[in-house]
């Protein structure tokens, strides 16, 4: 069973916005409401500051306080290659889950349930990327097995130096950003 | 921000409702839901402990109206808690399953529990008004009766699920990692004593025995101190842990809600109360009600100032945001 993940290239990400505007369309995400975004992070001192640009969304993390919290089980792990999902009919909307999340990657749909990124699962199971991942122009995010060390995501976090988010709320998150 | 004269600045482009620029997920339904639930948690210890401790033998005993006031305080509570969900057509959904690493799963099931408890401690003795609607009531409340043992039990379960209630009420934001303000271990410990002071305080109010209404300003006053005490530890917890605990800490010590903590919370709330209460239990001067409506007032603030500044506070230094 694959554990999936993806790899960011911050040195490609130019912040078109693309992946957002895919997500939004793919998915039919409610106006006003994202569940991918663009972070631009400005940080040193002069003259030496540098600056990243990523693409965040939920982290499909490994050690999960959403699904931990989540008082029905509707936010669970698909045992389809480890992506974290929130089942619609069984949320009540308690938003614990938005809570739990220490990248407040969740938020509540107008319908009532908890939504957030879910890696185009619908796309994955077909064998196809998610959408973000298609569409980006500068091909800066990998999807794949991070299980499988002759997959694409494996041999780029082998080659390069990254980082992910937020490592010391203890998530162990599977977007991994390559610096 | 600067730190050591570095420059970190972050701009996203998320705009969620009620996510960003900061989470205000729970609004007024929480706090409201936390703060009965920890009053009617300690309102069942109180009761519990005067049937466990032979008080009841006393026609006067307080454990007689303790649980029907709780009993509707805690339906106030619960109906707080389902306006709170987005989903509320869904909440049957609570009792289909049992999540061990849920601690609202946990209270879903607990406070479902409590409501036999105090019917239990209602029936020992059911109002007068109680009678005239079922008068079958007097049946049941002559058998309880004949079996002290019985009785003895029904204190008991009061104050062991009084003491879950009161318990999870912190659990359910401590176990939240992600907000740095919540997540010490000495939440359930406030709440529980905050919940046991607030009852007390009711009690203290409202007690028709004038030996028990004392007796509750005495373990009041105890309450309130072990509550000051436990703050102090909880922010020495706080300010020698990580960045984002030191400043979740601030939130409250120095920051946006420092004027509404001391002021309401510390001040009206704890001390004042406490300096009220001690004057009235050496006899210097009389009991009044001022000391119990300013505990109770200062636990409700208590309860929103710890949602609202928990949800603020953040991994991410709070100025981000
Ligand atoms: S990023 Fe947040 S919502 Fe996504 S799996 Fe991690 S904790 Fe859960
Ligand atoms: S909002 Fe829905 S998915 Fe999230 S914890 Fe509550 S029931 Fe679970």
């Amino acid at each position: 069973m694959p554990r999936y993940g993806m790899v960011i290239d911050t040195k490609k990400c130019v912040g078109c916005q693309d992946c957002v505007v895919a997500c939004k369309t793919e998915n039919n995400i409610p106006e006003g409401y994202n569940r991918d975004w663009i972070v631009t992070e400005v940080k040193g001192k002069f003259p030496t500051v540098q600056m990243e640009i990523r693409t965040e969304r939920c982290n499909h993390c490994s050690n999960t306080p959403c699904v931990s919290c989540c008082p029905t089980g509707a936010s669970h792990i698909h045992e389809f290659g480890g992506i974290v999902l929130v089942d619609h009919e069984m949320c009540i909307g308690c938003k614990a889950c938005v809570e739990a999340c220490p990248y407040d990657a969740r938020y509540i749909h107008p319908d009532g349930y908890a939504d957030k990124c879910t890696f185009c699962i619908n796309r994955v199971e077909k064998g196809q990327n998610p959408a973000c991942v298609e569409v980006c122009p500068t091909h800066c995010m990998y999807f794949g097995d991070l299980d499988d060390p002759n997959s694409e995501v494996s041999k780029l976090l082998q080659s390069r130096k990254w980082h992910v988010n937020l490592p010391d709320a203890g998530t162990e998150p599977n977007i991994f950003y390559l610096i | 921000m600067i730190l050591a004269e570095q420059i970190i600045e972050l701009t996203t482009t998320r705009h969620n409702p009620h996510v960003d620029p900061f989470m205000a997920m729970w609004e007024w339904q929480i706090p409201i839901y936390l703060f009965l639930g920890g009053m009617v948690a300690g309102m069942m210890i109180i009761s519990g402990y005067f049937i466990f401790s032979n008080r009841y033998k006393v026609t006067n005993c307080a454990c007689f109206s303790i649980p029907f006031t709780a009993l509707v305080l805690i339906s106030v509570g619960m109906f707080a808690l389902f306006l709170d969900l987005a989903h509320k057509p869904y909440v049957w959904r609570l009792y289909t399953t049992f999540q061990v690493k849920s601690p609202m799963s946990w209270g879903a099931w607990i406070l479902l529990l409590i409501y036999p408890a105090l019917i239990a401690n209602i029936l020992m003795k059911p109002s007068p008004w109680m009678l005239r609607f079922i008068p079958k009531l007097s049946d049941i409340s002559a058998k309880i009766n004949q079996h002290p043992f019985l009785i003895k039990n029904i204190g008991i379960l009061n104050m062991l699920f009084g003491l879950m209630l009161g318990a999870y009420t912190g659990v359910l934001l401590s176990s939240m990692g992600s907000r740095p303000l919540w997540n010490t271990s000495l939440l359930w410990v406030l709440f529980l004593t905050s919940g046991l002071s607030t009852a007390a305080a009711y009690v203290h109010l409202i007690a028709k025995n004038k030996e028990e209404s004392e007796l509750l300003a005495k373990a009041d006053n105890g309450f309130i101190t072990v509550e000051l005490f436990i703050f102090v530890m909880m922010f020495l917890g706080l300010l020698s842990s990580a960045k984002p605990h030191i400043e979740a800490a601030q939130l409250l010590l120095t920051g946006p809600y420092a004027p509404a903590f001391w002021v309401f919370v510390i001040g009206l709330g704890l001390i004042i109360p406490l300096i009220i209460q001690l004057l009235a239990v050496n006899h210097k001067i009389k009991h009044t009600p001022i000391a119990p409506i300013l505990v109770i007032i200062g636990g409700l603030i208590l309860r929103f100032i710890i949602v609202e500044a928990g949800q603020y506070s953040h991994w991410f230094n709070a100025h981000f945001k």
